[in-house]
């Protein structure tokens, strides 16, 4: 019923849309929103649907699913019930995409944001969140997900996860 | 009962679809295998590396199994990735027989996951430039995850070749173990060599070479030789396999097989 009154009152555009996928959040780095990750690649309202499309981050990451989920909760709570969620693959995601306010985030949740660009797998150099000492080294290559890899301070001894890039 | 046993019609290349089933059942099947490394790692980092890759080469065949099972048609429904991951039988799968073997030592996974890694490195970088958007589009993005998959893992055989005497010895048995079981990845089936033809397929002779100079490059530096095989064993792609591929299959398929249809 909602929905109907929204759609009489074209509320729905695709401001309102981004600004819905705005509040949708990453289940497994809480403090990132998907327009933070820069996952969300398009956006069309066809025939009253609103249509949506993602790309995973990684190929496994078993977030993806939950993601697309709570994409639909957040549009059917604003009153909207008619979502299509598409993965598209090309172009692929990559950590360039990341919003420099996603960065910031990451950084002051404890998790040191992608150093460089796409493709760059360097270990050297990564700056602790906690110090920001760059006197770190790689515990691991993969940390507790597979985006991150875990690192140790070696100034303030504290170990922490660093966002790969991608 | 096999699914591909009942009537199925292929709404595809015939070639196109046991090509990509190709690259799904070997991703699958070494992703199984780092898999059951989960909970008996060496250090809880290292356990946890093994299946973060074990991950994201089970994405990987997800999307290839998800492209395949969209050329398929049976009793006018399509069937899922789902069931051709848990529905076929072992002479219907087509992996390499690398990917297959008993995990054995610790050595030996990351041996074969350095000699996949490797095989995958090259391999995507020529499948992004297939005619075939799908399987151009799923190379791009796992080349990405195989560049930390193959740093991760030639890390390793120099840590183990060049350490102790134990470790050498053991990292030269696993050479020795794998040893028949590497030009497979360069020997095409039929329905490579046909897609050849379309600029579908990756033409395995070009990155033989490159293969074995990376190889090369890490034995180096870990102190290792590597030994050609006398006996190469290649008829993994053309459902030919060992009773290693029964047993995974039995323990990875069992729910599905004894429950069917059953959802969690």
């Amino acid at each position: 019923m909602i929905k109907k009154e929204l759609n009489k009152n074209k509320i729905i555009n695709t401001t309102f849309i981004w600004q819905i996928l705005e509040t949708v959040c990453d289940p497994e780095v809480p403090v990132l929103t998907i327009t933070d990750l820069g996952i969300v690649r398009n956006v069309v309202i066809e025939n009253d649907i609103i249509k949506i499309s993602i790309t995973p981050t990684y190929t496994g990451c078993p977030a993806m699913d939950m993601i697309a989920m709570n994409i639909k909760l957040a549009f059917i709570e604003k009153g909207f019930n008619k979502i299509e969620i598409k993965q598209i693959l090309s172009p692929a995601w990559t950590t360039d995409w990341m919003t420099e306010s996603g960065k910031k985030k990451l950084l002051e949740f404890g998790i040191a944001p992608p150093k460089g660009n796409a493709g760059d797998i360097t270990k050297d150099g990564v700056q602790c969140p906690q110090c920001k000492s760059i006197h770190t080294t790689l515990i691991s290559e993969f940390g507790s997900t597979a985006c991150k890899a875990l690192f140790k301070c070696e100034d303030c001894k504290e170990p922490f996860d660093y966002f790969k890039c991608y | 009962m096999s699914l591909l046993n009942s009537k199925l019609r292929i709404t595809n290349s015939i070639q196109l679809f046991n090509y990509t089933l190709h690259l799904a059942d070997t991703t699958l099947i070494i992703s199984h295998r780092n898999s059951e490394w989960c909970g008996h790692g060496p250090v809880l980092e290292q356990d946890i590396a093994l299946t973060n890759i074990a991950l994201d080469l089970l994405g990987q065949a997800r999307n290839f199994y998800q492209y395949a099972a969209t050329m398929l048609s049976v009793k006018g429904t399509q069937p899922t990735e789902d069931d051709l991951a848990y529905l076929r039988d072992a002479n219907e799968f087509k992996n390499h027989l690398i990917t297959e073997k008993f995990n054995g030592d610790w050595a030996l996974t990351v041996l074969r996951q350095f000699y996949f890694s490797c095989f995958q490195h090259f391999f995507y970088q020529e499948l992004q430039q297939s005619s075939d958007e799908q399987l151009a589009a799923i190379a791009t993005k796992s080349l990405k995850e195989v560049a930390y998959h193959l740093r991760w893992s030639s890390e390793w055989v120099i840590r183990l070749g060049d350490g102790t005497e134990e470790s050498h010895t053991r990292m030269k048995n696993a050479i020795d173990i794998l040893k028949d079981f590497t030009d497979e990845f360069f020997i095409m089936s039929d329905y490579e060599l046909d897609l050849i033809t379309k600029n579908i397929s990756v033409d395995l002779n070009n990155i033989k070479t490159k293969w074995h100079q990376k190889v090369k490059e890490i034995f180096d530096e870990a102190t290792l030789q590597f030994i050609p095989s006398a006996h190469p064993q290649s008829d993994g792609k053309n459902g030919l396999h060992s009773v290693h591929l029964t047993t995974l299959l039995a323990e990875m398929q069992i729910l599905q097989r004894t429950y069917p249809n059953s959802v969690w």
